[in-house]
């Protein structure tokens, strides 16, 4: 039994223009002590499954189907008592926007006691030493001087720093990070990356690490899902997704980017507009960008199939290539 | 190395801000401090560094957007200090800026947004010429002339980087400051941009100074590089000679800590983690501003400025001990 198990989970917001289908059917599976990115396009449904496996969504978002199971207990339709126990303690989220998720009107180190208080067995003297400690691991200067502060004395990257020593701070049996590092330079990322690394080696924590940096992924993670519109397009362990990727979205991906190998030559961009969850294609939802759609593609959308045993893609290239080993298969590919 | 002809002359520049601390009393923050580079004709120079270390004041205060403190920007030749010689260079010289959302006025039509600088600097004659160039400048960018008549806020990130660039392109311009112009863009659109940039350059002779904080990015699309930390210019050199051998200590943590997408690479690569913070350009080190965090700090380096000096053919550098180092 995985840690965390995400079957077909669906995730709709009831807007004044119609039904918009976030997150359609996404399946996987967590092991203890991985790290499993998540990448994909603006708006492809990172952040909503991370709110959906928290339970965390706005009031018109929904969860219209499928179960999420952590160590075998059913969260989908579970009673708020119940996720109290597993939010904060068990699964951590840092949010995208560190300002919406941090009080502004506590003390950063008021903020970080408490969470501490709540979610571990610890006392206010323990908690306030644990708070300190923390915010000098995640490289915070004057540590003293900073806890006594209010949010808005924070720069972002030091506000980002405060949600990430919050999420930790708890130890965690999972810790999902959604772009924990994006609005930071690239030095804090490094130093904020390597915390991570060494805190889930250490103490055994599973990572859900969401982001758009491909380089992050390769750096971090053990399996990778790419989303596209809601929906899972491939997933497999990191080499095979970055070596041998095996999707029309993930190829393109991969040679949009800069690499140190492309140096000197065009990039390859994806060519087209991004997806309109309202006026979703009847195909595949990447045929209207693809150079390789067939004529099934445009009617019909292809299931995930295997590649092989560390890899899965729901394309129909792999079917005219003869590349699927066989439909559906385990979750985790 | 084949004859490079300078566009742009940067000796010396200081941006100061002051900053209020108190009643009637006033620090200076130091934003830019002492920074001299030249830009080749054609070429496109990256420029790199932490958040507030002072790349878009240089940007801006190098097209006298800000009056600068002190130093000299001569373009061309020409020193740019008189209002007329700044209203010249002002048609010769633009810049394209980070966010495509807001940097557009959301109840103009495309047209409008791409025609001001048009209007501004008197550039077309009539109605009908001033339409077509707006139709031609909307064709260099890829905009399809039905967008003409559209708002700005019907579109796209990336299609609104192309109404910016198309409008920065207005004028004619021969040098353009580019300040994070794809940040703000999802990977699949910034590729599309990066590529429209590589190209205008090609078709029209363009000189950028290109700033942005993915170093691959900017890897990618510079001829030389420059580190900036704290105000001060670090390190300058070809783009790949300052991936492949960085000489300054910052530059050496800096580059090091890319994170690479390719899982073997990436997995095998020895960052050089720096500990803490910048310091506030308010409380700026003495000596060397990097010297706070930087492993190789000796005496001397916190009793004065190391100056930026050529340590090889078209590498510069401002560190005491760079030749000990390497
Ligand atoms: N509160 C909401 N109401 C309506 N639609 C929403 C809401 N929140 C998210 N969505 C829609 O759900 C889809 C998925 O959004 P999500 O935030 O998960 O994207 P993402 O993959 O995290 O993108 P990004 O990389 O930009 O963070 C988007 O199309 C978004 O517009
Ligand atoms: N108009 C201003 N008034 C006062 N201080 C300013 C002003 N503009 C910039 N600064 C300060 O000058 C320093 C340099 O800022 P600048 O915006 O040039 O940095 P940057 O390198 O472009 O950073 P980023 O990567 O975050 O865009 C910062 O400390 C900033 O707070
Ligand atoms: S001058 Fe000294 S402190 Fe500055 S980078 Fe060189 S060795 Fe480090
Ligand atoms: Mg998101
Ligand atoms: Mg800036």
């Amino acid at each position: 039994m995985a840690l965390l198990e995400v079957n077909n989970l669906r995730t709709s917001f009831f807007t004044d223009a119609g039904e918009v289908k976030a997150v359609d059917g996404v399946s996987f599976f967590l092991e203890k002590g991985k790290v499993l990115g998540i990448v994909g396009e603006s708006g492809s449904g990172k952040s909503v499954t991370a709110y959906s496996i928290m339970q965390i969504l706005a009031p018109t978002g929904k969860i219209v189907g499928g179960s999420v199971k952590f160590d075998g207990r059913e969260l989908v339709g579970a009673g708020e008592d119940v996720l109290r126990t597993i939010r904060g303690n068990k699964i951590s989220i840092i949010f995208q926007d560190p300002m919406t998720s941090l009080n502004p009107t506590y003390t950063v180190g008021h903020q970080l006691e408490e969470a501490i208080l709540l979610h571990t067995n610890r006392n206010r003297k323990q908690a306030r030493e644990r708070a300190r400690e923390m915010l000098e691991l995640v490289g915070v200067n004057e540590p003293d001087k900073r806890l006594r502060q209010y949010p808005f004395e924070h720069s972002g990257g030091m506000r980002q720093r405060v949600m990430i020593a919050m999420a930790l701070a708890c130890e965690p049996d999972i810790l999902i990070a959604d772009e924990p590092t994006t609005a930071l330079d690239v030095t804090i990322q490094a130093q904020i990356l390597e915390l991570m690394q060494d805190l889930q080696r250490k103490m055994g924590m599973s990572i859900i690490l969401i982001t758009h940096d491909l380089g992050v992924v390769a750096q971090m993670c053990d399996e990778v899902i790419v989303m596209y519109a809601g929906g899972i397009c491939e997933q497999g362990t990191a080499d095979e997704i970055f070596y041998n990727p095996k999707h029309e979205y993930t190829k393109g991906l991969m040679r949009s980017i800069p690499t140190v190998g492309n140096d000197g030559q065009r990039l390859q961009p994806i060519t087209g507009t991004p997806i309109d969850l309202l006026n979703m294609p009847k195909g595949c939802p990447f045929a209207p960008r693809c150079d390789n759609a067939m004529k099934i593609c445009l009617t019909q959308r292809a299931e995930r199939m295997q590649i092989n045993a560390d890899h899965a893609a729901a394309c129909w290239v792999n079917v005219r290539d003869g590349l699927n080993a066989g439909k559906g298969g385990e979750a985790n590919a | 190395m084949p004859e490079h002809q300078t566009l742009v002359e940067v000796q010396g520049l200081k941006e100061y801000f002051q900053i209020n601390t108190g009643f009637f009393r006033s620090r200076p923050l130091k934003a830019v401090d002492d920074v001299s580079f030249t830009i080749h004709k054609g070429e496109t120079l990256g420029l790199v560094g932490e958040s507030g270390c002072g790349k878009t004041t240089v940007g801006r205060t190098l097209l006298h957007l800000y009056k600068p403190t002190a130093g000299k920007i001569i373009y061309d030749g020409k020193e740019i200090e008189s209002r007329e010689s700044i209203r010249e260079y002002r048609r010769k010289a633009t810049m394209v800026f980070q966010d495509p959302y807001s940097s557009l006025n959301p109840r103009m039509t495309v047209s409008d947004i791409v025609a001001e600088p048009l209007d501004v600097h008197h550039l077309t004659a009539n109605a009908k010429e001033r339409h077509e160039r707006v139709l031609e400048l909307m064709g260099l960018v890829g905009l399809n002339s039905e967008h003409a008549s559209r708002y700005a806020h019907e579109f796209s990130g990336g299609q609104r980087q192309r109404i910016g660039i198309a409008r920065a392109l207005a004028v004619n311009p021969e040098f353009i400051v580019c300040d994070e112009p794809v940040s703000a863009l999802d990977v699949s659109i910034q590729a599309q941009v990066i590529n429209m940039f590589d190209e205008l350059q090609d078709k029209l002779g363009l000189t950028y100074l290109f700033i942005a904080h993915d170093l691959l990015v900017v890897r990618h699309i510079s001829d030389r590089i420059a580190v900036m930390y704290l105000g001060r210019m670090v390190e300058l050199a070809d783009a790949k000679e300052i991936y492949d051998h960085p000489l300054h200590p910052y530059s050496q943590s800096l580059l090091s800590a890319v994170p690479l997408p390719d899982p073997k690479i990436a997995r095998a690569n020895k960052r050089i983690m720096l500990t803490g913070d910048i310091p506030s350009p308010l409380n700026a080190p003495t000596g060397c501003p990097f010297r706070t965090r930087c492993r190789y700090a000796t005496a001397k380096c916190a009793e004065s400025m190391p100056p930026f000096e050529k340590v090889a053919d078209g590498h510069f550098v401002a560190c005491h001990r760079v030749k000990e180092i390497n």
